[in-house]
């Protein structure tokens, strides 16, 4: 099926969002954020994807053999590492929201900012 | 706002996402039929410009080099922010030791051996991985977070001190600075040759795929190798020591 992967893509992106609206805890909220970062990945190597080529690496296959997209791979490296970044940062926000209110529910949260 | 009110509007918003989604799906081309060019023509000179058969390391260190600069300071830059977000406050005390912080029983030591038999063998693959970004899938990133990895082990084998020992925050945040610098340094030495910055202006080396090819990609890589081990560990070595605080007036 030609637009599988696509589906999938959608369908990890909307998960993701579902999990971040209803979460009743900043760290399941923060998985949730990289469940959707994940569709990006999915996304990212599909469309660079072409039926039968090799990974983009010569080492030992002619120099002339169709290969999929390099371009996007190197895109999805760094969206890895964003994504790395952005949660480690996140994860420290939330060991001080904890200190700070005693509670990791965003709904709480919420309230005690009133 | 309540939450079934929330999950309404999520609902809302979703549908029309899923609308534009299947719109714009309508109009590229089905998956595994790549047009290209761009990735087309990549893979057609890399190899030729670059002496590197790993083209992924080929774009990230070379035809985007200035792209991967930026990645990386965004690693550095959270790096600081999560030192900075997670300082000491007046009102926090240190405890004396892990132990006494954290309730959970000790390492077992099915743990403890298997975290020391992996630790030598994962550091040989992670500088295995960084050093060989030009001829194989690896590269800086990849090999700086197994790096990262081993010291995670030895964490986890209960040593929280030895944790400490290894990595202490003022040599690892010197080794993050080294390796950031290093990939700014190497950019700016092609500047100073009278090329444009980041310029490959090492000698490509004879054959493609050697380990000693590839001019500034190997060098590089190796470089980001290390910023990347240095900022994870510095960011564990920082969410780890959270449980070693105190607040006055908690227990």
């Amino acid at each position: 099926m030609q637009v599988f992967p696509f589906v999938v893509v959608a369908w990890i992106l909307a998960v993701g969002l579902y999990g971040i609206v209803t979460s009743r805890h900043l760290v399941h909220q923060i998985v949730c954020l990289i469940i959707v970062q994940s569709s990006t990945y999915v996304l990212l190597l599909g469309v660079g994807y072409r039926t039968g080529a090799v990974a983009p690496y010569f080492f030992d296959v002619p120099e002339r053999t169709p290969a999929v997209d390099p371009v996007v791979q190197a895109l999805a490296l760094t969206d890895v590492v964003v994504e790395a970044a952005v949660t480690a940062l996140l994860l420290a926000f939330a060991v001080q929201a904890h200190k700070r209110f005693g509670t990791l529910d965003p709904q709480e949260l919420v309230q005690l900012k009133g | 706002m309540t939450p079934a009110l929330r999950r309404w509007i999520f609902l809302a918003g979703a549908a029309g996402l899923v609308a534009f989604y299947l719109w714009g799906l309508a109009g590229l081309p089905g998956f595994g039929n790549y047009p290209g060019p761009y990735g087309d023509i990549i893979n057609r000179i890399a190899v030729g410009q670059t002496n590197a058969t790993g083209v992924v390391s080929a774009v990230n260190f070379e035809y985007r080099a200035i792209d991967t600069v930026g990645e990386e300071f965004i690693l550095f830059v959270a790096a600081a922010g999560v030192s900075v977000v997670l300082r000491h406050l007046r009102s926090e005390r240190e405890r004396a030791t892990l132990d006494e912080a954290r309730e959970a029983p000790p390492a077992s030591d099915a743990v403890r051996y298997v975290a020391l038999i992996l630790t030598g063998p994962i550091v040989v693959f992670g500088w295995w991985l960084a050093s060989h970004a030009q001829t194989s899938p690896s590269g800086g990133f990849q090999g700086g977070v197994v790096l990262t990895t081993a010291v995670i082990l030895i964490y986890l084998a209960g040593q929280f001190l030895a944790f400490q020992r290894i990595s202490p925050t003022d040599l690892t945040e010197a080794v993050e600075a080294v390796g950031a610098g290093g990939f700014a340094a190497v950019g700016v030495s092609a500047v100073v040759l009278g090329l444009a910055y980041l310029t490959n202006f090492l000698p490509l080396g004879s054959t493609p795929g050697g380990v000693f090819s590839s001019g500034t990609i190997a060098l590089i890589s190796f470089f980001v190798g290390i910023e990347v081990a240095a900022a994870f560990v510095l960011i564990v070595g920082e969410l780890v020591e959270q449980t070693l605080l105190v607040r006055e007036g908690s227990r």
